[in-house]
């Protein structure tokens, strides 16, 4: 069992949890994520794992409510217990001074750039980042992305904060302004990183991307999370989940995310009307 | 045994299992054939002749005594049976239902040569079953500590063989399991309606009440490497690791959604209790028509699973013809009679999806069988102009598996060979790096639960050795 000893509300719907998994927080490395199982009868979810604090012995998760398992997670309070949590998967990121990092963050996905950010500013790296929201009370991590950048950029689709548009659109212009940039890491929606790639494909730029598919095991046991990368399959959980911006094949990646809507719908649906909001409580019959 | 008795015993017929209908059982997860009655197993147990020189010891990877347990049997002493078992094998509810006896014990049984061979599998599983079902599993008397421990990475069957193996020798053992659930194979891979899960957790909890510390969710490689493994003050590690990332055919159209791995569709509903999807939260595409690609058990544990979960029609694709089919024959028997097609000589060219991304076809190949190839059987050769195509919304991809990376990579003086298996001293499991032994299909690249049990039975006799002595 891994307790839950913090947890704060960051906008309407996302959380972030502080977990205690002593082993994990001493492991981890900036990209890495881990799987959790909430209960006896839940699903196995993946996260990035946001940050660790190797003293407490805990890592810090941050998850938005859109599903059944996120939706119970989100009714999870300090005190209470998730059943599994296995980590740190994946590859950690590739870190090393490319001189100027250009960290983009889409809505949720600021989250797992934020140890990127920290990691490459360490290495010491210019570290410029740009996060957006769809509007401000979106808006998650404002103060700590600042803090782990050398420079902060925000922007809003509604214009209600920050630069009135995409973060796409703020990258343009430093690549316009002849901003040499080594690298760019953009993680978000999988349209948001795809339009990353788009803006820098035609100027060569090393472009990271996190993808987020669904996953079972997370150790490469099953291959749900098998996405085609420079026309050969890759397995997320093992070969990433960086990859490089430019080789994803984004459509098969959404239309793979959305192989079970009809399942997570008719779940969530049960969840809410039915089984009512202290349901991580319930035990396997 | 006199001439007579033995010729009394010879006329004795081989006693059936009772089963679940095919009909009845295509709509439920629960165990298909029912086990023997007491009398059965008695009467089973006396068409053994009690040869003085049995072949069917030799032919079992872990050796267990074959005449005497099942001489405890005909004599009615069931529980003594299953503890003559457990002296050799630690998992005899389980192998006396997923062994292949027609191809090891079984095969070379005497009686077999005249009639039908001693069900030695099937009387391993009664004694197995009585013991537990009479509540009176007794655990063996563990010999004084000695002072050292070993690390088994994998609570698999090669992993569970040699944790069960190191303590009844007084070793400590911690093993290191990265799922959930303690099992393996037993509990991601072979459906319930063929192995109980809840036999399986019996077994293992047999082991921990022997002592045998098992960690959950502990992804070693990952939380902790087999150096600091050592640097902790393991004397040995075993890595049991298992089959690994699943083969795709690397063809057209193979990410669409309903196309699965059999190990992703069976983890999800044998693993994840996906059958009892919403109660459980991990879905599964039912689907209407279902097409598991492969010969194998596994494909055929795929196909049996997918003909549960009600779909009109599920079909095994099979490049070769039904005699090099790899699948035990009493799978296919049991796969065809609950209903399951068979498209022999047939090989998938692509998979063909809807306007969103999901399958709805399979466009196939007809073949025909040339020369042998270096594995002995025919090699399947493409008929031209023979391609067709079977309407499917879900399809199960049942063609073996790569190695898992994971172990190798954070260990690269551990050698592998160029598939990616560990590569061992098969006599004592050893590998090339001192202290680290390895077993089952880490090493073999996909073979059966017996198997790996026989390596780590020889990698923990081996281990146990090392740890006393040092000698390398």
């Amino acid at each position: 069992m891994y307790e839950i000893v913090e947890k704060a509300e960051l906008a309407h719907t996302v959380y972030q949890y502080k977990i205690k998994a002593p082993l994990i927080a001493r492991k981890r490395r900036a990209g890495q994520f881990v799987v959790l199982r909430l209960n006896e009868m839940g699903e196995r979810i993946p996260l990035t794992i946001v940050g660790s604090d190797d003293k407490a012995g805990t890592i810090t998760i941050i998850a938005q409510e859109v599903g059944k398992s996120t939706a119970m997670l989100g009714d999870m309070v300090v005190g209470d217990s998730i059943l599994d949590v296995v980590g740190p998967l994946g590859k950690p990121t590739h870190i090393e001074d490319f001189g100027i990092v250009v960290c983009v963050g889409g809505g949720i996905g600021t989250a797992p750039v934020l140890p990127i950010a920290k990691a490459m500013k360490e290495a010491g790296n210019k570290v410029v980042s740009i996060i957006g929201a769809r509007n401000k009370g979106l808006l998650i991590l404002e103060n700590e992305m600042r803090e782990a950048s050398t420079e902060l950029h925000i922007t809003t689709d509604d214009g209600s904060y920050g630069h009135h548009g995409f973060v796409t659109q703020v990258l343009q212009n430093f690549i316009d302004e002849g901003m040499k940039i080594g690298c760019v890491v953009g993680i978000g929606p999988v349209p948001m990183m795809r339009a990353v790639a788009n803006v820098t494909r035609p100027y060569g730029l090393l472009t990271v991307v996190s993808l987020n598919p669904i996953m079972v095991d997370g150790t490469g046991m099953c291959g749900a999370c098998r996405v085609t990368i420079g026309g050969k399959n890759q397995f997320v959980c093992v070969d990433g989940p960086e990859f490089n911006g430019h080789e994803v094949d984004y459509d098969e990646l959404m239309m793979r995310n959305r192989s079970y809507i009809k399942e997570e719908k008719a779940a969530m649906e049960e969840f809410t009307y039915h089984e009512g909001t202290k349901c991580y409580e319930r035990e396997c019959k | 045994m006199d001439a007579n008795e033995t010729k009394g015993r010879m006329k004795i017929p081989r006693q059936t299992m009772s089963e679940q209908e095919p009909r009845e059982r295509v709509r439920n997860f629960y165990e298909v054939p029912y086990g023997f009655t007491p009398e059965q197993a008695i009467a089973e147990a006396k068409r053994c002749i009690q040869c003085k020189k049995p072949l069917c010891v030799g032919g079992c990877p872990v050796n267990i005594d074959i005449p005497w347990f099942i001489r405890l049997i005909s004599e009615g002493k069931f529980i003594e049976a299953a503890h003559k078992l457990k002296e050799t094998n630690g998992l005899p509810a389980v192998c006396g239902r997923v062994c292949p006896q027609e191809d090891q014990c079984e095969k070379v049984c005497v009686i077999g040569k005249k009639s039908d061979a001693v069900s030695i599998g099937r009387l391993e599983r009664f004694a197995a079953d009585y013991e537990r079902e009479h509540g009176e599993i007794t655990i063996p008397s563990i010999p004084k500590w000695t002072g050292k421990k070993a690390a088994v990475v994998g609570a698999g069957p090669a992993g569970l063989t040699v944790a069960g193996d190191l303590v009844k020798k007084g070793h400590k053992v911690t093993v290191f399991e990265a799922l959930h659930t303690p099992g393996g194979v037993l509990m991601y891979g072979i459906p319930e309606f063929r192995l109980p899960k809840k036999i399986v957790q019996s077994e293992v909890e047999y082991l921990r009440r022997m002592g045998v510390e098992i960690i959950l969710n502990a992804v070693v490689g990952k939380l902790e490497t087999i150096d600091e493994l050592l640097a902790d003050g393991y004397g040995a590690v075993f890595v049991g690791s298992g089959a690994g990332l699943p083969n795709f055919m690397n063809i057209p159209g193979e990410n669409l959604s309903g196309v699965y791995s059999a190990n992703e569709y069976l983890t999800r509903v044998n693993l994840m209790k996906a059958y009892q999807f919403p109660e459980y939260d991990t879905p599964v595409i039912r689907g209407r028509k279902v097409v598991v690609i492969g010969g194998g058990n596994t494909a055929m544990d795929s196909a049996r699973t997918a003909l549960r979960l009600c779909p009109e029609e599920v079909s095994i694709v099979y490049r070769r013809s039904r005699e090099e089919l790899p699948a035990r024959v009493e799978e296919v028997h049991h796969g065809e009679e609950e209903g399951l097609r068979f498209q022999l000589l047939t090989n998938p060219k692509k998979f063909i999806g809807d306007h969103e991304g999901r399958l709805k076809a399979l466009e196939c190949v007809r073949m025909e069988l040339g020369e042998p190839d270096e594995s002995g059987r025919r090699r399947p050769v493409e008929m031209k102009g023979s391609e067709f195509t079977i309407e499917a919304d879900v399809a199960i991809i049942a063609i073996g598996n790569g190695a898992n990376p994971l172990i190798p990579q954070t260990t690269p003086d551990i050698k592998v060979n160029k598939w990616g298996n560990i590569t061992v001293n098969p006599d004592n499991g050893r590998t090339s790096k001192q202290g680290v032994f390895s077993g089952g299909d880490i090493v073999r690249g996909g073979a059966t639960v017996i198997l790996a049990m026989g390596d780590g039975r020889r990698a923990a006799d081996s281990m146990d050795e090392y740890m006393r002595t040092g000698i390398w």
